[in-house]
């Protein structure tokens, strides 16, 4: 187990306001962690700033063994270094189909001129067929996205995610709006992702956790308050005090 | 594997029905046209009337390209016209200091001493550029003498300010309005400055005279309206072959997606802005291309064709043909400039309601404006949209 | 038929007349009266000339007889009659058909004559101007304050030697102090330019130094006048102001050119004279042995004309060695008018004191420009800001909003023909009909569409094109004026460089106002609370109750009225058409876009930088308005790149993607 991503002494301020505060957190690979913590911990603005898409104020984000600093990348450069990420509501292309959706996403080269000159080949389908049965939409290959059900867009885009074949998946809420059957299957696939990779999951739902049975950190304004398991995090005085025990 | 690398392009057709449909009118239309013309015989459709539907087939292929910048990549360019633009005047240079060469030879072959070279090219020079007042070849005007070499303008110059213009704008992640706005900006800086008579383009002059073609004078222009008629159908043609041929592979997912969403996009591993400027620069281009063709049969051009509002008329035939269909915008575009050529034109007739007189060259735009307006809010999808109803009924 | 000016012209000589005739008394110790002294000058005063109206004029003075302003006066005016009988002059005045002729010196009526009997004097022009100037000590010294003044610009536009004794000694008597100060400042001019004693002139250039009045700089320009010389040696004696170096100050054809107009070099011979004189010289298809459709290069046609110039046919030209050899055997200078090393060098270093003060006023006019400009943009797009803050909206036809102010102007001055009440009635009318506009334009249309920006953009446009044809039916395709009531049409001028007039002054209070006014609603008032809220965060502002239909259809609805408000600011000084809408609406967008969304202070940034830029860019060139423009907008273009989200970014709806 190696540290894939290593944040450190991160703050970043919106007008004033304090979302992120000295954050550090590593994850190494391969590793299954969830994040949890009240509205406004900073969770979603921890993956914003991972991403590229939240230029910090000051710290450092390093990534891989070359320990590369994310802070100077694009968020294209970024996902192309292998982190792939799931939002907190569903976002597909919903004018596309499911198949266009994943073969988007799907692990090749990015360049316009590589996608121009792009040919179908029958990995490619296979591959396309093979994530589709694993998150159930196989029979709604040639469908458009915009007519799945909520739970489904949130499958495809677990799918799309997994296509990317990403050495780091951060992933935001995947259970809301799921039955209890689909959220099962949804920690299965993370379970199974997190053997190889590194998965990073952000998540309210404390018997999804559970059944994770990973790490957890938890933030509050903006830093990390507890890190452990979840019986031990859940022990803490603290975490009770402003998180569990509100 | 082997099956799909046999032939891509036969199963991109097949995939594809409304091209084949749409290049099979296009030709039916084209033989038509040429069957019907002064030029070949049967004379039914006068030459100005070939070359009015042959400046359309123009304006059709720039249609296209603002159809895939717009429709499909979700960039509302309100500066594909000054693209257009700037191919009329790349080969309009040619064709002037041409044809302006071949009199001025002429002219000084009548004196007892054969003229220089300096003295043909000063003689060139103020004749172009007399009426702003000048007798200099200005350097703009370096390559002119040569076809090849203007031809290459006519793709370059427009080719390179896309690329200028739009790797700026992109980099900086400038969208939506802003982004038309500023496109709009980089129009109006261009006609102001075209509009200069010491920028070595004749001002608001324009260059005129460009129906002549030199070297094919003994042609009359019943043929050669013919002639270029073709010319613009095979563009039209080839460039909505390979826009179709774009937008429907994976690239075209992309750029739809870009359209839609971009910020997911490149979470994806996309780089937004090169697509974007990929786009931008190709439909520049092809819209030079199509000014190129247009403007010698139009006979002049002048900085008023390149003001910001010919590129807004452009994104109204697009919206009323119906975006993100290539077919639409070739719909739009004809339908629209057309009908405005025939109401503008004195050919509708005038409706007398008694007490006032409905005179159609004072009414027809007031007619359009609220005409797009329904369009935008009842139609959103255009006339194109009609196809649809009529392909998903059964 | 009598003009009134001519009128006021007899009242000033009658009033004239009445101190003359004061004065009399002094000067009634001379003998003999006018009309013996006329008598003698009497050929020249009935047939006057420029060439002999300086004779009578300095007999006349010397004699100082009494009368003699007032004659000069009358002979000036054409109001002095001769008797061809015994060739006397006498003032007349007309009774019905014939003249009454009055005694020059008595000043009573002598006879009733028929215009026939007698002649009429009419000086021209040129001897009129002379006479006037020799009645300035008089003029200087008369009662009539307006006449005095009349009498210095008289001097301030013909100045000359003589004039400075008589002006110095009127100052002493002067009463009126701005006359006063008028007359002291032309006598430092008159001195610099003429006096004869050295230092009295010196200290006069000095003390011009700094003064920016276009007449101070012209006596100082006239004083530092060079004039181009050229020679073998530099002339001694002549006050040379600098020598010029060939090649650096004058190029070598320029100086060519200068000693062929001094006749110190042959003429060049051009390519087109050497072709004309080839021409003429064709034998059996050539010329001087060279066959002539050879003769198409440079250096064929050169080695014909030296065949021909072997065989002596035609004369030699000037080679290019030639030209170098003769432009380095001279001297080239430019000499100053002013024969006084002395005098030239006060009025350099007076001149370089003026222009230092002329840049700082200048610097000072550019900021009043750019200050009217940036108010006019201002004007123009702060109704486009607020639509586009809260609600996302760009409005094509915003521009179309404003014509439609100018034009309600127009329409109101039709029916209310005084000035100043039409435009207090066309400024809230104007504000009533563009916000009926706008509300009309939001319900019907743009409520439809917030979810799709751009295609708001294409509908909105689409309005645009059928509101501007609309007018153009309705109005016509030729201007419309829009007038301004007197108190507005005049201008501020603090100096001769330093003016501004008064329709943007009033424009400038008018930003002004709307500014306040606009801080006031959004600051402190409900209405403003809630727009805030919607541009902040539509949907927490929804779930607190605000309606934002009603916001935005209030907002749209502020924002085109202040559109129409403009557009009769405009119309004032600009022309009414059915197209002035949309020569604003770019700008306005630019003002918009570079100032940053949503935001007085933004689109105030953006007016102010975008007027004083064009104004900067101007002054630069200010031959090329349109290159301004154009580089004005790449400016824009530029600075997008670096500052996205204009100068004032806003966090809210429309900031976000």
């Amino acid at each position: 187990m190696t540290t894939l991503l290593e944040v450190s002494g991160v703050s970043v301020t919106f007008d004033g306001f304090r979302a992120i505060n000295n954050l550090s957190i590593q994850v190494a690979e391969p590793e299954l962690r969830a994040v949890i913590g009240p509205n406004g911990a900073g969770k979603t603005t921890f993956m914003d700033i991972v991403t590229g898409k939240t230029r910090p104020d000051e710290g450092r984000v390093i990534w891989g063994e070359k320990s590369v600093s994310l802070l100077g990348l694009s968020e294209s450069q970024i996902a192309r270094a292998g982190i792939g990420r799931k939002f907190q509501k569903p976002t597909v292309f919903e004018a596309q189909t499911v198949r266009e959706n994943l073969a988007m996403a799907l692990k090749a080269r990015r360049g316009p001129f590589d996608v121009l000159f792009h040919r179908r080949s029958r990995t490619e389908a296979a591959r396309i067929a093979e994530l589709a049965e694993e998150i159930g939409l196989l029979d709604a290959l040639p469908r458009r996205a915009g007519e799945l059900s909520h739970g489904q867009k949130q499958w495809l885009e677990i799918g799309m995610l997994l296509a990317q074949d990403p050495r780091l998946l951060l992933v935001d809420e995947p259970a809301a709006g799921m039955t209890p059957a689909e959220r099962e299957h949804t920690t299965d696939i993370l379970k199974r992702a997190a053997q190889t990779r590194a998965v990073v999951v952000i998540e309210h739902d404390m018997e999804f956790i559970r059944r994770l049975g990973c790490k957890v950190t938890v933030l509050h304004e903006g830093s990390v308050l507890a890190e452990g398991s979840l019986d031990h995090v859940t022990q803490n005085q603290q975490v009770i005090d402003v998180y569990l025990g509100r | 594997m082997s099956t799909s690398e046999i032939a891509p392009r036969r199963r991109f057709l097949a995939e594809n029905p409304s091209v084949l449909w749409f290049l099979g009118c296009l030709a039916l239309f084209t033989l038509g046209v040429t069957v019907l013309s002064e030029g070949f015989g049967l004379a039914l459709i006068s030459t100005s009337m070939v070359k009015i539907l042959g400046m359309t087939l123009c304006l059709c292929l720039i249609a296209v390209a603002m159809d895939v910048v717009w429709g499909y990549c979700g960039i509302l360019s309100l500066g594909h016209f000054a693209f257009f633009g700037l191919g009329g005047y790349a080969i309009g240079m040619w064709l002037m200091y041409a044809r302006t060469q071949g009199i001025v030879v002429e002219s000084l072959s009548a004196t007892p001493i054969p003229p220089t070279e300096i003295e043909i090219e000063n003689a060139i020079a103020s004749q172009i550029f007399g009426v702003v007042g000048s007798n200099e070849l200005p350097w703009l005007w370096g390559f002119a003498h040569s076809l090849a070499l203007q031809l290459m303008m006519v793709v370059l110059v427009p080719g390179l300010l896309a690329l200028v213009f739009g790797w700026l704008a992109f980099r900086s992640r400038v969208t939506g309005v802003y982004l038309s706005i500023l496109t709009q900006a980089m129009t109006l800086a261009l006609s102001l400055y075209l509009f200069q008579n010491d920028t070595g383009l004749r001002g608001n002059n324009g260059l005129s005279g460009l129906q002549n073609i030199p070297g094919l004078d003994h042609l009359p222009q019943s043929s050669l309206s013919l002639w270029f008629f073709w010319a613009s159908a095979l563009a039209l043609g080839l460039g909505y072959l390979v826009f179709a041929w774009l937008v429907s592979g994976k690239f075209g997912s992309v750029i739809r997606a870009i359209r839609d969403n971009e910020a997911r996009v490149r979470f994806l591993g996309y780089d937004v802005e090169s697509y974007k400027l990929v786009i931008f620069t190709l439909t520049a281009v092809v819209s030079a291309i199509a000014g190129a063709l247009y403007y010698p049969q139009a006979g002049i051009i002048n900085p008023a064709e390149i003001a910001p509002i010919a590129s807004i008329y452009l994104a109204v035939w697009v919206a009323i043909g119906g975006r993100g269909r290539l077919y639409g915008a070739v719909i739009g575009a004809a339908v629209v400039s057309l009908a405005s050529s025939w109401f503008t034109g004195g050919g509708a007739p005038n409706i007398d309601l008694g007490f006032y007189t409905l005179n159609w060259t004072d009414w027809w735009l007031v007619l359009l404006g609220l005409g797009f307006v329904a369009v935008t809010l009842f139609f959103p999808r255009g006339i194109g949209g009609l196809f649809d109803m009529i392909v998903r009924k059964p | 038929m009598r003009s009134i000016p001519s009128l006021a012209r007899l009242v000033a000589t009658v009033l004239a007349l009445g101190l003359l005739s004061v004065l009399r008394p002094v000067v009634a110790l001379a003998q003999d009266g006018l009309q013996p002294l006329l008598q003698e000058y009497q050929a020249e005063i009935a047939k006057p000339s420029r060439s002999t109206v300086e004779k009578v004029l300095s007999g006349l003075m010397a004699a100082d007889r009494p009368g003699t302003a007032e004659f000069l006066l009358r002979w000036q005016d054409r109001e002095v009659y001769a008797r061809p009988t015994d060739g006397l002059f006498f003032y007349a005045e007309e009774t019905g058909d014939a003249l009454r002729l009055i005694d020059i010196d008595s000043g009573a009526a002598v006879a009733e004559v028929s215009s026939r009997e007698v002649s009429q004097i009419r000086p021209n022009s040129g001897v009129r101007a002379v006479i006037a100037a020799a009645l300035v000590p008089f003029e200087l010294n008369a009662a009539d304050p307006a006449r005095r003044a009349a009498a210095l610009d008289a001097i301030a536009r013909s100045g000359d030697a003589s004039q400075i004794d008589p002006l110095s000694q009127s100052i002493e008597t002067e009463t009126d102090p701005a006359l006063k100060q008028r007359k002291e400042r032309l006598l430092t001019l008159l001195t610099a330019q003429f006096a004869s004693a050295l230092p009295y002139r010196l200290a006069a250039i000095e003390g011009l130094a700094g003064d920016t009045s276009i007449e101070a700089r012209s006596v100082l320009n006239q004083l530092t006048a060079r004039v181009p010389g050229v020679g073998t040696a530099l002339p001694t004696g002549a006050n040379i102001a600098n020598v010029l170096e060939v090649g650096t100050d004058i190029s070598e054809v320029e100086a060519y050119d200068r000693l062929v107009a001094a006749n110190l070099a042959p003429p060049r011979q051009s390519a087109t004279d050497r072709r004309d004189v080839l021409a003429q010289h064709i034998v059996d298809g050539a010329v001087g042995g060279v066959p002539l459709h050879l003769l198409n290069t440079d250096a064929a046609r050169a080695r014909a004309y030296e065949a021909l110039e072997a065989a002596g046919t035609v004369p030699p030209r000037a080679a290019e060695d030639e030209v170098a050899r003769a432009v380095a055997a001279h001297v080239f200078y430019e000499a100053y008018a002013e024969p006084n090393p002395e005098v030239t060098t006060a009025a350099e270093e007076a001149l370089s004191a003026t222009s230092r003060a002329l840049g700082l006023y200048q610097t000072l006019d550019l900021v009043l420009d750019g200050l009217s400009l940036a108010s006019i943009f201002f004007l123009a797009a702060i109704g486009l800001a607020i639509t586009f803050g809260v609600m996302g909206v760009i409005n094509m036809a915003h521009g179309e909003f404003i014509m439609m102010g100018a034009y309600t102007g127009y329409v109101v001055q039709l029916f209310i023909p005084d000035y100043t009440v039409s435009l207090i009635v066309a400024l809230p009318l104007a504000f009533v009909v563009t916000f009926g506009a706008g509300v009309a334009m939001e319900r019907l249309v743009i409520r439809h569409l917030y979810t799709r920006p751009l295609e708001t953009l294409l509908a909105t446009f689409g309005i645009s094109i059928a509101l501007q044809q609309l007018a153009k039916n309705i109005f016509g395709t030729q201007a419309r004026p829009l007038t301004a009531p007197d108190w507005l049409s005049g201008a501020l001028t603090l100096n001769d460089i330093v003016s501004i007039s008064n329709i943007r002054v009033a424009i400038f209070v008018l930003a002004l106002i709307f500014l306040a006014l606009l801080l006031f609603i959004l600051k402190r008032t409900r209405l403003g609370l809630e727009v805030r809220a919607v541009t902040q965060n539509p949907g927490m502002a929804a779930s607190m109750g605000i309606d934002p239909d009603r916001i935005n259809m209030l907002t749209f609805g502020l924002g085109s009225g202040i559109a129409g408000i403009a557009g009769v600011a405009i119309g004032l000084y600009a022309q009414v058409t059915s197209e002035m809408g949309a020569n604003y609406i770019v700008q306005s967008f630019m003002t918009v876009v570079v100032g940053g969304v949503g935001n007085v202070w933004g689109t105030l940034a953006g007016a102010s930088l975008i007027g004083f830029l064009q104004k900067g860019i101007e002054w630069f060139n200010p031959s090329n308005t349109l290159a301004a423009q154009t580089y004005m907008i790449l400016f824009i273009i530029l600075f997008i790149q670096f500052r996205p989200k204009g100068i004032v970014a806003l966090k809210g709806r429309a900031a976000g993607d």
